[in-house]
C-alpha cells in the first residue's frame, strides 16, 4: 500500500482509459476534486469520474472527504443522488465514477434571486423531499447548498451531489475523527454542526432554511462569514427576519424559514418530509409568533444567549433514522359520507394509541369528497352550503377527540371521483409513513363500490392499518357454506 | 474470497455450530481461528476435535492465551477462570493438549495478520480497547487488515497511511450485517468478538466475515442456544458465574 505522495500528477487525461472507463473533457475543477465526463461501451447513462486533489500539502480533508464519498456513494440509491458506478480499487490513481445527473444546479439560479415565493416553496419542498430520502439511508449530508443541488431534467426531482462531508451512521466517520476543526460551508452550517456533532439529520434542515431564506430575500441570513468566531456567531445572533426585507413576504413563508433557522435542532422541523410537507401545504402552516416577526431579537436577549448558551451543551441525539422512525407522517383517511359512528370511533381509537407511542408524529386527517365521473359537480349543495367547507368543517369535529396540538394535525378534503386513487396520491406525494383508516362493513355497497381500503392496503408505499368494527364470530363451517353459496 | 474470523471460542459448542451455520450460508470459503478456544465453556473436547477437522481442511488457527495456559500449571489467572481451566485440563486428552501447544502464535499472508491480541506484543496478551492500543498495535504491521480477538467486544479501528504526517487513529463499533469498505489508503484492525462469550452486552455469538473481492468487512451476530450453553456449564459443576454471563452478554 502506497502512500500518498507524488499522486499529484495524475496520469486520468483524456484520451486515457482508466479501468475500462475512457477519460473525456474536464467538467469542473474545485478545491477538493475535479470532474472528467468519461465513457465505457457497456454503460448508456452519462458518467462522470471525480478524481480527488492529491497534491503534497495540500489540505488533508480534500483525502478524508473522497474516502467518505467513496464509502457512502455505493450504499446509496434512488433519483435523489447520482447513481454509483465503480471506484478505484487498489489502484494507484483514487476515482469514482457516478451517473452525470443531467439537469442544472440551483447556483445557477442565483442571479434570478430573489423567487417568487411559491417557487421557492416549490424548490424547498423538493430538496426536502430529496433529504428525507437520504436520512431514511442512514446519512446526513452536512453540505446542502445550492451547488450540491441538481434537479433533474425530466423528472424534477431534486438529487443532492457531493457526499465529502457526509455522515453515515453505520460507518466510520473518518470526517468527524480526524479532523477536530468543523467542516462544512460557512454561510449553511448548522450550528451545532460549527460545535463538532455531524450526527443530527435537522443540519440538513438548518442548511436548507438558509438557502430558502437567501432564495427569497436575495441575502444570505447570516451572510458569509470569515473565521471561527464569526461563524460561531450564528449560536447567539438570529437573522433579519424576513418580513424586514420584503414587506410582502409571506407569513406561512417565514414561519416555515425561521423554524428551519432555530439555533436549538429540537425547534426545528422534526424531519425533512415534515418540513416538505409544510412547504407543500402553505395552507395548513400553522403558524406562531416567528412568521410576524419584524425585527431581530433585542440585544438583551442575544447577551444572555451570547453568556449563557444553553444550547452549546453537547445533548446526545439518536440516529439518523431513528431520528425520521420517531416523527412519522402518519394519515387518518376517513370516511364521513358513511353514518357509521361507532367505525368512527374505533378509528379514532386506533389512530390515539397509534400517535401515544410516537410523540412526535405529524398527522393529517384526509376525507375525499367523490366527485361524479359524468356530470360536473355543483360545489354548493341543495341548501346553498359549500360542500367543501361543509366536509372540512366535519373532518375537523372528528378529529378535534385526538386533541392534538395545532402544529401537529392538518385537515384535507380531496376532491376526486376514486377515492382510493386519491388517497394513495397524497400518500405518494406527502411520503405518508403510515395509513390509518375503516373498512366498510356493509357488505353490499363494499361489493358495489368495490373496497377502498383494500386496493390502499394493496398498492401504498408504506404500512396500512385498516379498523375494522368487530363482527360476531361465525363458526368456519357455516362460514365455508355460505362461501360456497356465493360461489356462481 | 471470503474469510470468516472467529475468535474466544472458549469450547461454547452451541455458539459455535450456530456460527460455523451462519458462515456457511454466506458462502464463506475459508475459516481463521483467531484464538482462545477453550476455557470457560463445558464442551473443550468437541471444540478442540472440531478445529482439528477445520484445520485439517486447510482452516487456520492461531494460538490464545488460554490455549497456552491449559498446558501449563498455576498461572495467575482470575479465580473462577483457573478452577475452570484446571477442570477443561482434565476434559483434553494428550493429542488434545498437544495440538494447542503447537498452534502459532500468528499467522500472516499477502495484505493480512491475524493475532490473537496486541500484534505489538503477541506473547503479552494485552488488550486493544481503544484506538490508543489499536494504534500501537497498528504500527507494528505493515498489513492492510489484522484480525484479532481477545477483547469480546467487535470494534474496528484504522489509520491513514499518510506520509508526513501524524495521522490519527479512529474507532469505530460496527454494526452488526452492515459491510465497512476497508478503504485502500489506510491499515486496519477488526477486533472481531467473541463467539462463545459475548461481553459487549449483546449475547448473540459474534464473528467477522472479511471479502477479500469487495475489500469489506461484516460483523455478525447470532442468535445461538445460550440455555443449553449455560446448562451444561453448570451441570459440569463449573463457576455458576460462567453460566450467568452467557445470558447477558457481558
Amino acid at each position: 500500500m502506497g502512500a500518498l505522495t507524488g499522486v499529484g500528477t495524475s496520469p486520468i487525461r483524456k484520451g486515457a482509459v482508466v479501468d475500462g472507463f475512457l477519460v473525456g473533457d474536464l467538467i469542473h475543477t474545485g478545491g477538493m476534486a475535479s470532474l472528467r465526463a468519461v465513457t465505457r461501451g457497456d454503460i448508456r447513462m452519462p458518467l462522470l469520474m471525480k478524481i480527488p486533489t492529491l497534491l503534497e500539502g495540500e489540505d488533508p480533508a480534500a483525502i478524508v472527504g473522497f474516502e467518505m464519498e467513496q464509502m457512502i456513494l455505493p450504499r446509496l440509491s434512488g433519483p435523489h443522488v447520482p447513481t454509483f458506478v465503480a471506484k478505484s480499487d487498489v489502484s494507484v490513481h483514487p476515482y469514482i465514477v457516478m451517473e452525470r445527473i443531467a439537469g442544472k444546479t440551483l447556483l445557477l439560479r442565483l442571479d434570478d434571486l430573489p423567487l417568487p415565493y411559491e417557487e421557492v416553496a416549490a424548490i424547498g419542498a423538493k430538496v426536502a423531499t430529496a433529504l428525507d430520502d437520504l436520512h431514511r439511508q442512514h446519512v446526513v449530508h452536512l453540505d446542502v447548498k445550492p451547488s450540491n443541488i441538481v434537479i433533474r431534467e425530466g423528472t424534477g426531482d431534486a438529487a443532492l451531489v457531493d457526499f465529502g462531508l457526509a455522515h453515515h451512521d453505520q460507518l466510520p466517520d473518518l470526517m468527524g475523527e480526524e479532523f477536530r476543526l468543523p467542516y462544512g460551508t460557512a454561510p449553511y452550517m448548522a450550528p451545532e454542526q460549527i460545535l463538532g456533532d455531524r450526527r443530527d439529520a435537522r443540519s440538513d434542515l438548518f442548511a436548507l432554511g438558509v438557502l430558502l431564506y437567501f432564495f427569497s430575500t436575495g441575502v444570505r441570513p447570516f451572510g458569509d462569514p470569515k473565521g471561527k468566531r464569526a461563524l460561531r456567531r450564528r449560536l447567539y445572533r438570529d437573522p433579519v427576519p424576513p418580513r424586514k426585507r420584503r414587506a410582502d413576504y409571506p407569513l406561512w413563508l417565514q414561519e416555515i424559514v425561521l423554524r428551519c433557522l432555530e439555533v436549538d435542532p429540537a425547534q426545528r422541523h422534526p424531519t425533512a418530509a415534515q418540513l416538505a410537507f409544510d412547504l407543500s401545504n402553505p395552507a395548513e402552516t400553522k403558524l406562531t409568533g416567528r412568521s410576524e416577526r419584524l425585527d431581530k431579537d433585542p440585544w438583551s436577549a442575544v447577551i444572555r444567549r451570547r453568556f449563557h448558551p444553553d444550547f452549546a451543551r453537547a445533548t446526545p441525539r439518536p440516529a439518523i433514522l431513528a431520528q425520521v422512525s420517531t416523527a412519522p407522517i402518519v394519515a387518518l383517511a376517513i370516511d364521513l359520507a358513511e353514518s357509521e359512528s361507532p367505525l368512527h370511533e374505533a378509528l379514532r381509537d386506533t389512530a390515539a394509541r397509534i400517535l401515544e407511542t410516537v410523540p412526535g408524529a405529524r398527522v393529517a386527517c384526509l376525507n375525499v369528497l367523490r366527485q361524479h365521473r359524468i356530470a360536473l359537480d355543483k360545489t354548493l349543495d341543495e341548501e346553498g352550503r359549500n360542500k367543501h367547507l361543509t366536509r372540512l368543517v366535519e373532518l375537523k369535529h372528528w378529529g378535534r377527540p385526538l386533541s392534538l396540538l395545532e402544529n401537529r394535525i392538518t385537515f384535507h378534503v380531496l376532491e376526486a371521483t376514486d377515492p382510493a386513487a386519491a388517497i394513495l396520491e397524497y400518500v405518494r406525494s406527502n411520503r405518508v409513513d403510515h395509513v390509518v383508516m375503516g373498512a366498510r362493513a356493509n357488505s353490499a355497497l363494499r361489493t358495489l363500490l368495490g373496497s377502498v381500503s383494500g386496493e390502499v392496503v394493496a398498492k401504498a408505499p408504506c404500512t396500512v392499518t385498516v379498523v375494522r368494527l368487530p363482527r360476531p364470530f361465525e363458526k368456519a363451517s357455516e362460514a365455508a357454506s355460505e362461501t360456497e353459496r356465493n360461489t356462481p | 474470497m471470503r474469510i470468516a474470523f472467529m475468535a474466544d471460542l472458549h469450547a461454547n459448542r452451541e455458539a459455535l455450530e450456530a456460527c460455523l451455520a451462519h458462515a456457511r450460508s454466506q458462502s464463506a470459503d475459508r475459516l481463521v481461528f483467531l484464538g482462545d478456544y477453550v476455557n470457560y465453556g463445558a464442551d473443550p473436547e468437541w471444540v478442540v476435535e472440531t478445529l482439528l477437522e477445520h484445520v485439517e481442511k486447510g482452516g487456520i488457527a492461531i494460538r490464545g492465551n488460554h490455549d497456552e495456559a491449559v498446558g501449563e500449571r498455576a498461572r495467575t489467572m482470575s479465580s473462577p477462570a483457573e478452577v475452570a481451566l484446571e477442570w477443561t485440563r482434565n476434559q483434553l486428552g494428550p493429542a488434545h493438549r498437544a495440538f494447542l501447544a503447537a498452534l502459532p502464535i500468528a499467522h500472516e499472508e499477502e495484505g493480512l495478520l491475524c493475532v490473537h491480541a496486541d500484534a505489538a506484543a503477541p506473547f503479552r496478551w494485552s488488550y486493544v480497547t481503544d484506538a490508543e492500543d489499536a494504534a500501537r498495535s497498528l504500527r507494528a504491521t505493515e498489513s492492510h487488515l489484522t484480525a484479532c480477538g481477545h477483547v469480546h467486544k467487535p470494534a474496528l479501528y484504522n489509520v491513514p497511511v499518510v506520509a508526513g504526517r501524524a495521522a490519527k487513529t479512529t474507532a469505530f463499533r460496527p454494526v452488526a450485517g452492515v459491510p465497512v469498505p476497508l478503504l485502500p489508503r489506510r491499515r486496519w484492525l477488526a477486533v472481531v468478538g467473541s463467539v462463545g462469550q459475548p461481553r459487549d452486552g449483546n449475547p448473540a455469538a459474534a464473528y467477522a466475515l472479511f471479502d477479500a473481492a469487495r475489500g469489506e468487512i461484516t460483523t455478525f451476530r447470532v442468535a445461538y442456544d445460550i440455555e443449553a450453553a449455560a446448562g451444561k456449564i453448570r451441570a459440569a459443576g463449573l463457576p455458576a458465574m460462567l453460566a450467568d454471563r452467557l445470558a447477558w452478554g457481558l
